[in-house]
């Protein structure tokens, strides 16, 4: 009996990650202990000074404290609005400093590409023109925007905000899953993640190489302002938000007071002689670029959704005629539509005559006829995409789906091919993580965020979500994954 | 330099009315719990329902006039939108609004401060506990009042946030008179007499004054030297002199210190009114009768609050 409760004692004292293991994945933060980084190996001695035990008390009182800052999401029920926090997982994510390099290198090719692409199609239409991708995939495509074409945008910075999600293989390649060119969310996390560690465990984060995160919105702000039409001296800069009500409202505060800039929405606006002026104490005031948190189809309801509460009226006219710059730029999701998403390798082929420093994952397309027999003779294998919806809704994964799931899928491809992709399963790296007292693998992606002005800056590290249920590969926070601090470390 | 947008002017003028409100409420209904006893030794619970007029609402939805259900209406009812809990819930939510501007301070305790109200229960508005309850409110109505004084950026803001408090504590004194003195008129109780006496304190200590009014009239406790103190003394924070002159110095540093040039109407507005109360004395308060110059001075400040609105929060393009 006392020799038990000895035992049970030991086992509690037992260093934090003893008992890991990573289940056969690729493990972000043994691998990069693996490669003898120095930052990773100190991180491991210090997580093996905590018992499990301690490790869920600190998580809990950062929890707590998350939530009476109100670094929440807003879930709407019929009768309630709850808010909740994104769940946080304190052992953090770790990137070698030379990893992060080549990444980052990467993003902003793909931004540069992206870029180029837009101006294109809305200009000259050369790689139509050449064939590289088919017309109809980009005039057809609903997120086209006809009203864009010819007008000219500031450094042809289209996508001035971006997220690209990486994955990891089992081989510790980073691929592309996903662009996202429209109005990425999840940066304030970035920070706030970091911040939160910052204080709730300084003996883990002092005196360790990792690169800072704190100045984005400094960043922000100066690509903003460099955005402005040319001739304003001192442009006016407001981040345009659907209101208080938004699940992402705490971002949309979080922005405004890091960049500096007036958080309006859309009530706050009104466009006269083409101009777009904010109504204030002191009367209107013209404001000169709008880093807008509101889809395209709600910005203006002279020219999209007639609708739409959350627009200002004449926004359009107004950025067509050079008075405002907005970012992201209208018509921005034709390039992270997931149809074009095959076709990238060959845009950054195409405009930069280089190859893609970091890889798609394969994709097949089966709007075209090779894709859709493929797709169809191994569906049992793949992980099949609705070309449209975001935040993973419709998301088909072969190797998990049942017998019935399958057939369902195969019949609404059948029906409407243009509208799917497949992809190959990927074996999702893990990183060792606290849940339900133990720790243990889960999967986790990476999105690194750029900024484009006059030039491209991406924050080091990025958000990495993690799925929280064992197994799980779904990592969006929308379907119930977390987040983790991601530490570049040199 | 980019200029407040209207409408976070208008919500930092009822934040700062919202939180006063909340303060003053605790504060009466802790006094007349504690020292407001009439000659049976009872309290007079209805009395609070004329605070806002709320008698009818009171009644439809409670019925009898009962301790328990008049601080449960007060402190937690979520139906009646003068409730401590529904302040304080306005209150937050126009901080949310102002997020982008307010300090972090100001938003996490004001938070915090909103979800422990939401947590309470019914019984946690009892008699018996009513003074906890009441010094919990007030506390952290006052921490709220010393964290955006101490961090709160002095811009625009600031002055609004401040016009809208002194405004509301100006509204909170005067009624809190009128209430007193209906109350008192009738009760018979012999001028000078122990009841009549307690009463008197408590509406000194309903309106924080029960000190400083000590030190400066140690034996004068007359009903006159007490609404004198309360409307006209220019020391005391809370007197209706002192929270006019405020609002009209923070509305006229608004507009000279930030080139503010609407809102011309509002400061005039306020400017006369500052000077015709400090051309009052009792002597005159008595000729014409208390009950006529808090009439006048309730619709004073509806009048200013009207302009203010018409001025500064109003989203019509072509006023200015």
């Amino acid at each position: 009996m006392a020799n038990q409760v000895q035992s049970s004692a030991e086992a509690r004292a037992e260093a934090l990650l003893s008992q890991y293991s990573s289940g056969g994945f690729y493990c972000e933060l043994f691998e990069a202990c693996q490669e003898k980084a120095a930052g990773a190996e100190e991180l491991v001695r210090r997580l093996n000074a905590f018992t499990t035990g301690e490790l869920a008390e600190r998580a809990a009182a950062a929890e707590r404290e998350l939530m009476m800052l109100g670094v929440t999401f807003t879930v709407y029920t019929q009768r309630d609005r709850i808010d909740r926090t994104l769940p946080f997982d304190v052992i953090p994510r770790v990137l070698t400093g030379g990893e992060w390099d080549r990444i980052s290198r990467g993003v902003k090719q793909r931004v540069k590409a992206i870029n180029l692409f837009l101006a294109d199609i809305y200009g000259e239409e050369k790689i139509l023109r050449d064939g590289v991708v088919p017309r109809a995939l980009i005039v057809g495509n609903e997120n086209y925007r006809p009203i864009m074409r010819d007008i000219k945008v500031p450094f042809d910075s289209y996508v001035v905000i971006n997220g690209t999600d990486l994955v990891r293989g089992g081989d510790g390649r980073f691929c592309v899953l996903e662009d996202n060119c429209r109005t990425p969310s999840g940066v304030s996390y970035v920070v706030e993640n970091r911040h939160l560690m910052q204080r709730a465990f300084p003996d883990l984060v002092d005196a360790l190489a990792i690169r800072p995160v704190s100045d984005y919105g400094q960043r922000l702000s100066r690509a903003l302002e460099e955005l402005a039409p040319p001739g304003v001296s001192r442009p006016r800069v407001a981040l345009l938000s659907p209101g208080t009500y938004n699940s992402a409202y705490f971002e949309h505060v979080f922005l405004a007071r890091e960049a500096g800039i007036t958080l309006v929405e859309g009530q706050d606006l009104f466009v006269e002689d083409d101009k777009v002026f904010m109504r204030t104490i002191a009367g209107l005031q013209q404001v000169h670029v709008i880093y807008r948190r509101i889809d395209d189809a709600f910005l203006d309801p002279e020219v999209f959704r007639e609708d739409s509460m959350l627009g200002v009226k004449g926004l359009v006219r107004a950025m067509a005629k050079g008075n405002v710059t907005l970012a992201n730029a209208i018509g921005t999701g034709v390039a992270d539509d997931k149809a074009v998403y095959a076709y990238m390798p060959r845009i950054i082929k195409y405009y930069l005559d280089e190859e893609p420093l970091i890889d798609n994952v394969t994709t097949y397309i089966c709007g075209e006829p090779e894709g859709l027999s493929y797709t169809l003779d191994h569906l049992e294998d793949l992980v099949v995409k609705p070309v449209g919806a975001s935040g993973g809704y419709g998301i088909v994964i072969g190797p998990h789906a049942s017998r019935e799931d399958l057939e369902e899928v195969r019949a609404k491809i059948k029906d409407d091919p243009a509208n799917f992709i497949a992809q190959p399963m990927i074996e999702l790296s893990v990183s060792p993580t606290l849940m339900e007292g133990e720790v243990g693998p889960r999967h986790v992606d990476l999105r690194p965020f750029a900024i484009t002005g006059r030039d491209t800056w991406v924050l080091p590290g990025g958000l990495t979500r993690v799925a929280l249920r064992k197994g799980s590969l779904v990592v969006n926070s929308s379907q119930g994954g977390g987040s983790k601090d991601t530490w570049v470390l040199d | 330099m980019t200029k407040l947008l209207s409408r976070f002017a208008e919500c930092l003028f009822w934040l700062g009315r919202q939180i006063e409100r909340a303060n003053a409420l605790a504060r009466v209904l802790d006094v007349n719990q504690s020292y407001s006893y009439d000659a049976h030794g009872g309290r007079n619970w209805r009395m609070l329902l004329h605070l806002y007029e709320q008698e009818e609402d009171f009644r439809r939805r409670f019925g009898e006039v009962t301790p328990e259900a008049v601080l449960y209406y007060h402190l937690l009812d979520n139906g009646n939108s003068s409730s401590v809990r529904s302040s304080i819930a306005q209150a937050r939510e126009n901080a949310r609004t102002l997020r982008p501007l307010i300090s972090t301070e100001m938003w996490t305790q004001l938070n915090g401060f909103h979800r422990t109200l939401t947590d309470l229960s019914p019984t946690d508005a009892t008699p018996r506990r009513l003074s906890r309850l009441a010094n919990l409110i007030k506390e952290n109505c006052q921490a709220h009042v010393g964290i955006t004084m101490e961090t709160l950026y002095r811009d625009e803001a600031y002055y609004f946030y401040r016009t809208g408090q002194q405004i509301e504590r100006a509204d909170q004194t005067t009624r809190l008179m009128w209430i007193k003195f209906h109350q008192l008129l009738p009760m018979g109780a012999e001028e000078g007499s122990a009841v009549d006496v307690s009463q008197w304190h408590a509406l000194l200590r309903a309106a924080a004054a029960f000190q400083a009014f000590s030190r400066e009239n140690p034996s004068n406790l007359t009903p006159e030297a007490i609404m004198g103190f309360l409307l006209f003394n220019p020391l005391f924070p809370r007197s209706l002199v002192s929270s006019v002159s405020a609002a009209a110095e923070s509305l006229s540093c608004l507009r000279r210190d930030f080139d503010i040039i609407p809102g011309s109407l509002a400061v005039s507005q306020l400017r006369s009114f500052q000077s015709a109360i400090l051309d009052y004395d009792m002597e005159k308060v008595n000729q014409q009768g208390l009950d006529e110059i808090i009439d006048w001075a309730q619709s004073e400040l509806i009048k200013t609050t009207d302009l203010i609105g018409l001025s500064f929060f109003g989203l019509a393009t072509d006023d200015f």
